[in-house]
């Protein structure tokens, strides 16, 4: 009976949301005179967002790769609470973990020779493929999370292949730290410098360079590292050993 | 029919299969290494629909990471599902 009365009560609820949803025009009808605000040149403008990205954004924020310059400079908060998402995750894995690590100890075997020995060759190749695609995250394709995602996976094969082996949890710490502070420093001092959060403050140079761009490259370095290093952490809580 | 439209439904049906193996199998691991190969192609579908940076992406973490964590979870309980 409750069950009924309960079912009866949330479909009605649903109802009525969806009639209330319905009544709010989402974007608008006629896209030809779309107007659109910009708060940086304070004017309207007749573009859609995505039309206005395409067309301004090298100018406003300097960077080549478009989708760099929406994901760090206009959506830039957006990416500061994806990667606290992924801080929490990680912290999530660590303690879950830790705790069956302490009961329990794992015995561990040697990978064959040729695992080793391509591991050892690979390993700076694979660190530096990763630091190059988030170093010139606002060149070219990727940035951050890719460049991190890489970095993390050359440590998965040294767990791979040396089963002994395990990432300083200490400097893991301290460099993911360090990196989050970064970001948020950063865009403190726009704060600072011109009254909103993560303004670019930096002078943008000349396009298609390394250093251009303002802050997004520094704002990049940063995620790659803290990425990296969180990817990392969760890795070795799954597979390290402790001894 | 162009050869990108013929090569990404060769790519897609070649995805819906891995996908079936990897819901059916008995075998667990052969069940995560078929979840590893749709990882595989989606990656290289991102890269046919120029996303290089989401094809890295999903490279690294899909195929790479959560396979090998899959694997070794796979390895410290049981192969075979009951």
């Amino acid at each position: 009976m409750k069950r009924a009365v309960a079912a009866i009560l949330a479909i009605l609820i649903f109802i009525v949301l969806g009639l209330a949803f319905a009544k709010i025009p989402f974007g608008n009808v006629n896209l030809e005179d779309y107007h659109y605000y910009n708060p940086i040149q304070d004017k309207q403008t007749s573009d859609s967002v995505p039309a206005h990205y395409l067309k301004e954004g090298k100018n406003e924020t300097g960077s080549t790769n478009i989708v760099t310059a929406v994901v760090v400079d206009y959506r830039g908060f957006d990416t500061l609470g994806e990667v606290t998402v992924l801080f929490l995750a990680s912290t999530g894995v660590g303690s879950v973990m830790y705790i069956f690590e302490k009961e329990k100890r794992r015995k561990v075997r040697r990978a064959n020779a040729v695992v080793e020995t391509a591991s050892k060759l690979l390993f700076g190749f694979i660190i530096l493929f990763g630091a190059y695609i988030f170093v010139h995250g606002h060149l070219t394709p990727g940035g951050g999370f890719p460049g991190g995602a890489v970095i993390a996976s050359s440590f998965l094969l040294l767990y791979l292949a040396y089963p002994k082996f395990h990432a300083e949890h200490k400097s893991l710490n301290v460099a993911e730290s360090l990196a989050g502070l970064t970001f948020v420093g950063v865009g403190l001092i726009g704060l600072l410098v011109a009254s909103y959060f993560l303004y670019n403050f930096l002078p943008f140079g000349l396009p298609t360079y390394l250093f251009s761009a303002g802050v997004i490259p520094i704002i990049y370095v940063a995620v790659g590292v803290k990425v990296g290093s969180e990817l990392t952490g969760i890795v070795d809580a799954m597979m390290g050993v402790r001894e | 029919m162009d050869l990108f439209m013929v090569v990404s439904l060769i790519l897609i049906i070649a995805m819906l299969i891995a996908a079936l193996v990897a819901a059916e199998s008995r075998d667990l691991i052969s069940a995560a290494i078929a979840m590893g190969v749709v990882s595989l192609i989606a990656s290289i579908l991102f890269y046919m629909l120029q996303a290089p940076d989401v094809a890295i992406t999903e490279a690294s973490i899909g195929a790479g990471l959560s396979l090998a964590i899959m694997i070794f979870a796979i390895k410290h309980t049981v192969r075979w599902e009951k």
